[in-house]
């Protein structure tokens, strides 16, 4: 069988494209940082080549020990956790931004990878799709 | 080239939606082919016929309608975002138990995939936004 | 790649990461309230001829003329272009990526 004859319907030709969501906004002072995760998860099943980038307050988007009783909105940090069950294991994480903000990988609910400024330069040319929110 | 364009932002209260606007009609006068006009966040506050703006300032939405009737534009309106914002099509607000609709000419609801779509579908992916 | 960053650097760090994270050969375009930043004698002037080095820089000029922007008082180097020169733009330099 060959690839052509194994085309998913969602994904339109069974091409596969690099698609880099870039997240720079903290979570719950706006909808962007739920809103984004929830296009990452539906894009899931088009299975394509997703990376998941945070930078400057997007950093806190993945911090542990979210409670947002008080404030009485969803809170949605645990959903990080399950995008491993959806194939997006790509979490960068830019080092200025978290050191900027007196943080470290231990302050955070998801492994991620740290990249500094020359990786993530690399890692934003390489991309075909950029989404931001 | 085959653009798809993300609008991140409902009308008047940011230029996102003005400048996706006038983005997309050049590439239209160019000669370029839009794939699909997705509409995110507030965004799909673009997508309501209910607007009355002021006479002497431009009109949003209809202007939305109108490039998409005259250049057949793939005009979508995301359909989680647009439950959590309060735009319905018939069909919608029947389902949701609504007793009335806003979605605009030219416009339709959708799902995220249609925007992922559009992604892979295009050569290029021009997002405006906040 | 084209970058397009539309906000005033007075108002948010949008202008200074994406600086910082642009690869040198990539292409800025300012748009909306970005474009104050291609004007001359602000705080942040040097920072875009040091940019200048590394990048050709854009400015969007129906976006300068709305806000009043004397185009003839943008940073020397910065090149105005108009809705038709930003769709030019992103044919042809990549991948568009919105700093928002």
């Amino acid at each position: 069988m060959n690839d052509e004859m194994m085309d998913d319907e969602e994904g339109g030709g069974g091409e596969v494209k690099t698609f880099l969501y870039v997240n720079r906004k903290a979570p719950y002072g706006t909808i962007y940082a739920l809103e984004s995760l929830e296009v990452v998860l539906i894009g899931a099943a088009f299975e394509q080549d997703v990376t998941m980038l945070f930078i400057d307050d997007g950093v806190y988007q993945i911090k542990k020990g979210q409670d947002t009783a008080s404030i009485e909105m969803k809170n949605f940090s645990p959903t990080y956790r399950a995008l491993e069950m959806y194939d997006v294991e790509k979490l960068y994480v830019d080092r200025d931004s978290l050191e900027e903000r007196g943080l470290t990988e231990d302050d955070l609910i998801v492994p991620v990878e740290v990249m500094d400024t020359a990786q993530i330069q690399d890692l934003m040319e390489s991309q075909d799709v950029i989404l931001s929110f | 080239m085959k653009f798809s364009i993300q609008v991140n932002e409902g009308p008047y209260t940011h230029q996102a939606s003005d400048t996706a606007y006038q983005f997309t009609k050049a590439a239209l006068e160019k000669g370029h082919e839009i794939f699909r006009v997705f509409f995110y966040h507030d965004g799909v506050n673009n997508g309501t016929r209910l607007t009355t703006p002021p006479q002497d300032d431009r009109n949003i939405v209809q202007r939305w309608t109108q490039l998409g009737e005259q250049y057949d534009l793939d005009l979508v309106v995301c359909v989680a975002a647009a439950q959590r914002r309060g735009i319905a099509d018939a069909d919608e607000a029947k389902r949701n138990g609504k007793d009335a609709n806003n979605i605009a000419p030219g416009f339709r609801i959708s799902g995220l995939g249609q925007l992922i779509e559009a992604g892979i579908q295009a050569e290029r992916l021009v997002v405006f936004g906040d | 790649m084209l970058h397009t960053v539309n906000k005033s650097p007075f108002d948010r760090n949008t202008l200074d990461t994406c600086l910082r994270l642009a690869k040198k050969g990539s292409v800025i375009l300012l748009i909306e309230d970005g474009v104050y930043a291609a004007m001359q004698g602000t705080r942040v002037e040097s920072e875009m001829k040091q940019a200048l080095e590394d990048h050709d820089v854009y400015v969007l000029g129906p976006d300068l003329k709305a806000r009043g922007m004397d185009e003839s008082k943008v940073v020397d180097g910065i090149q105005t272009v108009d809705y038709g020169g930003f769709v030019d733009l992103a044919v042809a330099n990549g991948p568009v990526q919105a700093w928002l």
